[in-house]
């Protein structure tokens, strides 16, 4: 591949005391791509995002941004890096105007030309001259992704960008994502502990759990795989699921109530059960697929059978 | 390379400061104790002439005279303070026998007290206001994450901060000289400048008054030594202030240590000479003007050069902790 990676992860652990909070971690992002991080509370986002911007060394391992290590070669790095760590951290006592301005001072090449065209970009033009402190959640939000994009970065990282923010809110930011990375080519990196917000967002995923990183591929690869699980609302629950265990279809089923069970099954066999289920004279009263959870995807992609 | 550049953060910093409420307290504190103090003096003023008749200084030097040599010869004072006081009395006698006030009334004799009398404790004080939260302020709002994810080394920006400290230090003292003469002035007139003042008083190593190096200086020439070497304190203490901010997360906790730093080095310092390695304190090094009214040192053997080389160091082993620690610390 003739395209160079604008984020490279190599080799990279922290270890904080005697706890590794980061385990041997490995992957790259590669321009025009958002790349979903996702990860259980704890997992380790934060610490990882942490040492892509410079706040923390890494015990062994490189981090290279558009090329450029982040420890040898910081200020280079990070002229090509935007982001925003945990919560918009912003001087609440100065207007939204003055903050960027700030920081704006401390990056090469932006002027207030610069400046009022990030505003008009995150479309906080009626509150700038405000004072941060009077601010919801989300024009927080948008003053941060404003603040990470001042520098025309190559690289915009996000860490859990939608905590707080409705659903009309992170459908918003969803398509701003889009539209950026349509328009600009650079790359995103998000974090979240929410699949159906990454699965909506991003085109690779890379799934952390105890500071290791477990899996590393496309959503749709990441979906697909996944057996779903669906829930049996029946008249006869125990003679149901004599049924659903045998069917080859089925990777495990669970008696939850009298006329309830759960399976983690094939979903596109759905219809086959059913008919089976009728032909022994059970009324099925209804058929559901369950949201998935991360925790469902943790459990397929660690190989535990076990059912919630 | 001029973006960014050292004028560009110090810009930053100073807008961050100038934001907050801090300042305006700094402001209002100043003002009321100058009121305060002026008021103070009007009444002193007003009780002498009510006594005297006159407000006569040659009279007034010799009524203080006599009690010196009152209290010197009434038994049962210490030999520190027996010290002290003759070499009050020697000073005294000086001025008279030169036909010199050395509290000739108006606005530049108050500042040069204000000065005396605040380089040790209000104008430390109020460096420490205003910058006791120029790093953990930071910590505490969590920005310092996305100040340090910037393209800026982070020694340039530690740098640009201190740069800060000595720059609010030069305006608390230039706010402090003008709040001092005009507030003053209203009641005690506002010439003065010119007026003679003695400097030069030297303890020999014996404690013995000496002579050979008294001189006079106009009292505008005296006032820039004052404020100068008020700068020089003020400015240490601001730079002690900065590493404590830099080591120590919570604000409180930090103005709470560098108070305990104040207060020891006044408590040391009038309790005595016995602990003779205190002098190497840096706390026991602020009172600089104290050479210049040429009062005997708290500790033999220290002196202007001493005392700013112990002021010296002490500001590089500062800098030296808060620039090591915030260039390598994790920042979580
Ligand atoms: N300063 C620290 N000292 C010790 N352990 C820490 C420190 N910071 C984080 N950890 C630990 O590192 C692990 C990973 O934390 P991290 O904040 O990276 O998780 P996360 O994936 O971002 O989780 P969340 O979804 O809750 O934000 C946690 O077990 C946490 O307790
Ligand atoms: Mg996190």
């Amino acid at each position: 591949m003739s395209v160079k990676p604008t984020v490279q992860l190599e080799n990279v652990t922290k270890i904080i005391g005697k706890k590794t909070i980061i385990n041997n971690i490995s992957f790259d992002i590669y321009p025009g791509e958002v790349f979903g991080f996702l990860g259980p509370n704890g997992a380790g986002k934060t610490t990882t995002i942490r040492m892509l911007v410079g706040l923390i060394k890494p015990t062994s391992g490189k981090i290279h941004i558009c090329c450029f290590d982040v420890r040898k070669q910081f200020v280079q790095a990070m002229q090509r890096l935007g982001s925003i760590v945990e919560n918009p951290e912003l001087y609440k006592y100065l207007s939204g105007r003055e903050n960027l301005q700030m920081f704006a001072r401390m990056l090469p090449d932006v002027d207030e030309e610069r400046i009022q065209e990030v505003i008009d970009l995150v479309d906080l033009t009626a509150r700038i001259d405000d004072q941060v402190r009077t601010y919801s959640l989300g024009m927080r939000q948008r003053l941060g992704i404003a603040q990470a994009l001042l520098g025309r970065p190559d690289v915009l990282i996000l860490d859990e960008p939608t905590n707080g923010l409705d659903p009309m809110g992170i459908k918003d930011l969803r398509l701003f994502i889009r539209k950026l990375v349509d328009e600009t080519g650079l790359s995103v990196l998000v974090s979240s502990h929410i699949l159906s917000e990454i699965e909506l967002l991003a085109d690779r995923v890379a799934i952390m759990t105890h500071g290791k990183i477990v899996k590393v591929g496309s959503v749709s690869d990441l979906v697909g795989a996944l057996s779903a699980g669906v829930d049996w609302r029946v008249s006869d629950s125990f003679r149901a699921l004599a049924i659903l265990q045998e069917s080859p279809h089925v990777q495990a089923a669970e008696l939850y109530d009298d006329h309830t069970v759960h399976t983690l099954m094939d979903e596109s066999k759905t219809s086959i059960l059913n008919e089976a289920l009728m032909k022994a004279g059970i009324e099925v009263w209804t058929i559901e697929r369950k949201v998935q959870t991360l925790e469902d995807l943790f459990i397929s992609l660690t190989g535990g059978d076990h059912i919630v | 390379m001029s973006n960014p550049n050292m004028v560009g953060l110090i810009r930053n910093e100073v807008m961050k400061i100038a934001s907050k409420k801090r300042l305006a307290v700094v402001g209002v504190i100043l003002v009321i104790l100058v009121s305060m103090f002026t008021y103070a003096q009007y009444r002193e003023i007003q009780e002498k002439i009510e006594k005297q008749g006159t407000l006569d200084w040659r009279v007034e030097l010799q009524q203080e005279i006599v009690d010196r040599q009152n209290r010197l010869a009434s038994s049962g004072i210490q030999d520190e303070f027996r010290q002290f006081l003759e070499f009050d009395l020697k000073q005294k006698q000086y001025y008279l026998d030169n036909d010199i006030n050395p509290n000739y009334p108006g606005a530049p004799t108050f500042i040069r007290i204000f000065l005396s009398q605040g380089v040790t404790l209000v104008l430390p004080l109020f460096i420490i206001i205003i910058m006791a939260d120029i790093v953990s302020g930071e910590y505490n709002d969590g920005t310092i994450k996305t100040l340090l994810s910037r393209p800026v080394k982070r020694w340039r920006i530690l740098m640009a901060k201190w740069l800060t400290v000595l720059l609010y230090t030069s305006m608390v003292m230039a706010a402090t000289v003008i709040v001092c003469y005009g507030i003053s002035g209203i009641v005690l007139g506002y010439d003065g400048w010119t007026a003679p003042i003695l400097t030069g008083f030297q303890a020999s190593a014996s404690g013995e008054f000496a002579t050979e190096y008294i001189h006079t200086l106009p009292m505008w020439k005296y006032l820039l030594m004052s404020a100068g070497l008020a700068w020089v304190v003020t400015a240490v203490v601001g730079t002690i202030s900065l590493m404590i901010s830099v080591l120590v997360k919570n604000t409180a906790t930090g103005i709470g240590a560098m108070m305990a730093v104040l207060i020891a080095g006044t408590l040391l310092s009038s309790i005595g000479s016995s602990w003779t390695s205190s002098k190497y304190l840096v706390n026991l090094n602020f009172d600089l003007i104290n050479y210049l009214e040429g009062q005997a040192p708290p500790i033999e053997g220290m002196s202007l050069p001493f005392s700013l080389t112990v002021l010296g160091v002490w500001t590089a082993g500062c800098l030296a902790v808060a620039f090591w620690n915030f260039t390598q610390k994790d920042m979580y």
